[in-house]
């Protein structure tokens, strides 16, 4: 009988937000068993939604991926279907404890002695103050594998830095690498590319780690400073800087490379930006050949039969004419149709695809890139994202909807923790077990 | 010790961006990666930046990034003489990558038959832009393409405006990080169970999978029927967003989350006492926003970018200064903590650029060799594979291999 490639690893999951809870994902999307703890008493500001108990007035003013919880309302455990966080909990158990005590930490430290894998994503002063160190983990599990991934390393004078992906994206240059080329960085925020990228180099450095104990029996740190992973994202401004001591620039939709044109063009639209009614298709000619494909798919126009543009050094020095001719002829089209007309031609292109009609998406469908989910507590069943593994032999499949908070409370403590009855109840009364945080947090 | 992945040999097949960063993140934790060519090398190799914006094919800036510790074999796939070459590579290798067409491998009569026939334990992960099926399955892409229908590009950027892409290849890199896990996954189930299996990684599905807002759109969108966005203005809400301070900018966002420790980043100032900011939907009010962001303005435009920071992590306030490429290499924090590698690249020269990806304790990343020149190895490899030096000049002559 085939294994999946994680199949007995025990992952204990202590993280917040996006990345390290991604990260985790991943490896109970590839068989590891994966344990959230959570504690009922704190509320991490931005791991199971902005607030514990928002209102149905308060979600109703927030944008979809913030506000809009299952059927508009924030229901009964908000933090349970929170859309900003919620899609990372699939393939997770959930057991809670309250860690501020010495009972918790002990709990914690009993479930260490069983697992493998321990994964944080927190301040590394948080973790301190816990008392969670590498020496405690490994003081009760030798051979423990510790990943952290706190923002800017464990180390140096920004240890203790709080941020968020968009925080160490402005430290590693993307908010002045990236957006419009005649506006100001502060048009630039709002973007999380490092919590994704923090999230799949964690699930790498722990499988690194894997493989490594699987043949020498040790353990070790593994220490993902998520800023300075990030760069990789940003590899040909460092490699600008590093041969020519130069800078790159905002360069907006255009290529980093000499192509030309390259960008985002507006389609036919059935309304407005504000109703998520436009549409636009992103358009890359990367040859010389393709610019005379696209020119006679257009019908061969005047401006764009200029010889000047023929070659790729033409289109780029007069890329800001020849994008407002460009333009003009998209936005008669329609983005799909288009999108057919130019992959026919081979020339890349695809709609930029506003999430509402991903659903929808010819590809997404036919390769079921969703798939439905049914909620705990009877909140409904919905299409989720399936794990982006396609292993024939070891298929990744969602075994565990998105865990609710301490589903997995009776697990925990009878079957992996052997507690009997009466110390369960002991735990329930001190308000280490239960599944809903402490009234007093709204 | 080389790394965690010092016995893990890697046949790769991929160019440009994702393929070569995925395996190379395996490289550069010790897998032995051999990297085959073909006839003028990895397309990357003519991509810049080059040293004074002078193209050459050893001299290219991405190549060099995305290609450390791997060593190149020059080798022509349509020569009659690839064939036995490729079967001794396939018979080396624990895993093959690739990037080539849907079928483009099968093609040339090495595809997942052959290579399954051959060494049944071998994985093979192709990567591709749409996957191996699927009505796109042919199409060919590029960053803004790839990006603009996987990612969350839609939502990027203001109402007013186009939707607007991240910083070069981003999302290429993204998915290369994608792809290294879902090779390293193949590669246990084939050393440790003796199970190969063709896997279909599709740079598009990886980009849906994104964390970085993607997975929350969609959910959003099919819980409650809501979209997302572009933001209609700069400001998102107190204290939120970027604003410029005496040397340049620094990023706010959520700095309010925690009001109290806002208010010590600030020095407890009497304004910020005003009950309004505290109201229920003070954060949504524009004109409450704008009265705020101005006195937080004042208190900016006094300091500098670093000074702005130090404050804030005194006070553990999350806000952030925007550095430049140039910023991050002067900084201290990062050299002290060996964020950069240095190298000698026979066509380069020396080099100081972002080395290790992370720190692991006990299997430590090392820089082996700087990325190949093209065909650097071609004549180790063909030795280590059995080939008798007439039968490598041979080949070379023959136009089947090519060596630097």
């Amino acid at each position: 009988m085939v294994q999946l490639p994680l199949q007995g690893i025990r992952v204990i999951d202590f993280c917040v937000a996006w990345a390290g809870p991604y990260a985790t994902m991943l490896l109970g999307d590839l068989g590891a068993e994966v344990i959230k703890v959570e504690n009922p008493h704190v509320w991490a500001p931005v791991s199971r939604g902005g607030r514990a108990r928002p209102t149905a007035e308060s979600v109703a003013a927030l944008g979809g991926m913030y506000g809009g919880y299952p059927n508009g309302d924030p229901g009964p455990r908000p933090w349970n279907y929170s859309p900003t966080f919620v899609q990372p909990f699939r393939n997770k158990k959930s057991f809670t404890a309250d860690l501020r005590t010495p009972v918790g930490k002990d709990i914690l430290g009993r479930l260490v002695s069983k697992s493998d894998i321990f994964v944080e994503n927190n301040s590394a002063d948080y973790m301190e103050r816990l008392g969670i160190t590498p020496e405690w983990l490994r003081s009760i599990r030798p051979d423990i594998i510790i990943v952290s991934l706190p923002a800017f390393g464990l180390s140096g004078p920004y240890a203790d830095a709080r941020a968020l992906g968009v925080h160490l994206e402005a430290v590693m240059g993307h908010s002045l690498l990236r957006g419009y080329r005649d506006m100001e960085p502060s048009s630039n925020t709002n973007i999380f590319a490092g919590d994704y990228f923090g999230g799949l180099i964690g699930a790498l450095g722990a499988m690194m780690a894997i493989w490594h104990r699987r043949r020498a029996g040790t353990g070790q740190v593994v220490e993902i400073a998520q800023a300075e992973a990030a760069s990789a994202m940003f590899a040909q401004a460092f490699m600008e800087y590093s041969i020519n001591r130069g800078l790159h620039t905002r360069a907006g939709n255009r290529s980093v490379y000499a192509v030309a044109p390259s960008g985002v063009y507006p389609c036919r639209s059935s309304g407005s930006a504000s109703n998520g009614d436009d549409r636009w298709i992103a358009i890359s000619v990367t040859s010389d050949d393709e610019w005379e494909a696209l020119v006679d798919l257009m019908g061969q126009p005047r401006w764009a039969m200029a010889p000047q543009l023929a070659a790729v050094e033409g289109r780029i020095e007069q890329q800001d004419e020849l994008d407002v001719s460009l333009a003009e002829w998209t936005a008669q089209q329609d983005d799909y149709e288009l999108m057919y007309l130019l992959q026919a031609r081979r020339i890349p292109s695809a709609p930029v695809l506003e999430a509402s009609r991903a659903l929808d998406d010819p590809h997404v469908r036919q390769r079921q890139i969703f798939q439905p989910q049914t909620m705990f507590d009877g909140v409904g069943t919905f299409r989720f994202l399936r794990p982006f593994f396609r292993f024939p032999e070891t298929p990744s499949i969602v075994h565990q909807p998105p865990v609710a908070m301490g589903e997995h409370n009776d697990y925990v403590y009878r079957e992996l923790l052997e507690l009997s009855d009466e110390e369960v109840q002991d735990l329930r009364e001190a308000g280490h077990i239960t599944m809903d945080f402490d009234p007093d947090i709204l | 010790m080389a790394g965690p992945l010092e016995d893990l040999r890697i046949l790769d097949l991929t160019h440009l961006v994702t393929g070569p960063f995925a395996t190379k993140l395996l490289a550069d934790f010790g897998a032995d990666v051999i990297k085959v060519e073909r006839p003028g090398g990895d397309p990357a190799r003519r991509l810049g930046p080059f040293p004074n914006d002078q193209s050459h094919p050893e001299k290219s800036g991405t190549f060099f990034y995305f290609n450390s510790n791997k060593r190149s074999i020059g080798l022509d796939l349509r020569s009659t003489a690839a064939g036995g070459i490729f079967e001794d590579l396939v018979d080396w290798a624990d895993v093959v990558v690739e990037s080539l067409r849907p079928g483009a491998l099968a093609g040339l009569g090495f595809g997942w038959d052959m290579i399954h026939a051959r060494r049944p334990e071998v994985p093979l992960v192709s990567v591709t832009n749409f996957g191996q099926d699927g009505p796109y399955a042919d199409f060919v892409g590029s960053e803004v393409v790839l990006w603009g229908f996987g990612g969350e590009m839609y939502s990027t950027g203001l109402a007013g405006r186009e939707p607007v892409k991240m910083y070069g290849t981003a999302g290429l890199v993204q998915a290369g990080a994608a792809a290294s896990t879902a090779i390293l996954a193949a590669a246990m189930v084939g050393v440790e169970q003796g199970v190969g299996q063709p896997v279909d990684f599709a740079i598009a599905d990886a980009l849906f999978a994104s964390a970085d807002r993607r997975h929350s759109t969609v959910i959003g969108f099919e819980f409650s029927g809501r979209k997302t966005v572009r933001r209609e203005n700069e400001a998102i809400g107190l204290a939120d967003g970027v604003f410029p301070c005496s040397d340049g900018w620094v990023e706010m966002h959520s700095a309010a989350r925690r009001y109290e420790r806002l208010a010590d980043m600030l020095g407890n100032p009497d304004w910020m006492q005003d009950e309004r900011w505290l109201e229920p939907g003070a954060a949504m009010d524009p004109l409450l926003i704008e009265e705020f962001n101005a006195h937080l303005q004042g208190w900016l435009l006094d300091r500098t970018k670093r000074e702005v920071w130090a404050e804030g992590r005194r006070a553990r306030v999350m806000c952030t200064p925007l550095f430049t490429t140039a910023e991050i290499f002067e900084d201290q924090h990062f050299h002290d903590r060996g964020f950069f590698a240095e190298a000698e690249h026979s066509a380069l020269g020396e080099l100081t650029f972002p080395g290790r990806p992370f720190i692991m304790s006990e299997t430590p990343w090392e820089l082996r060799r700087p990325a190949p020149l093209f065909g650097e190895h071609t004549r180790e490899i063909l030795t280590q594979l059995g080939y008798g030096l007439a039968s490598i000049e041979s080949l070379i002559e023959a136009g089947a291999v090519e060596a630097a």
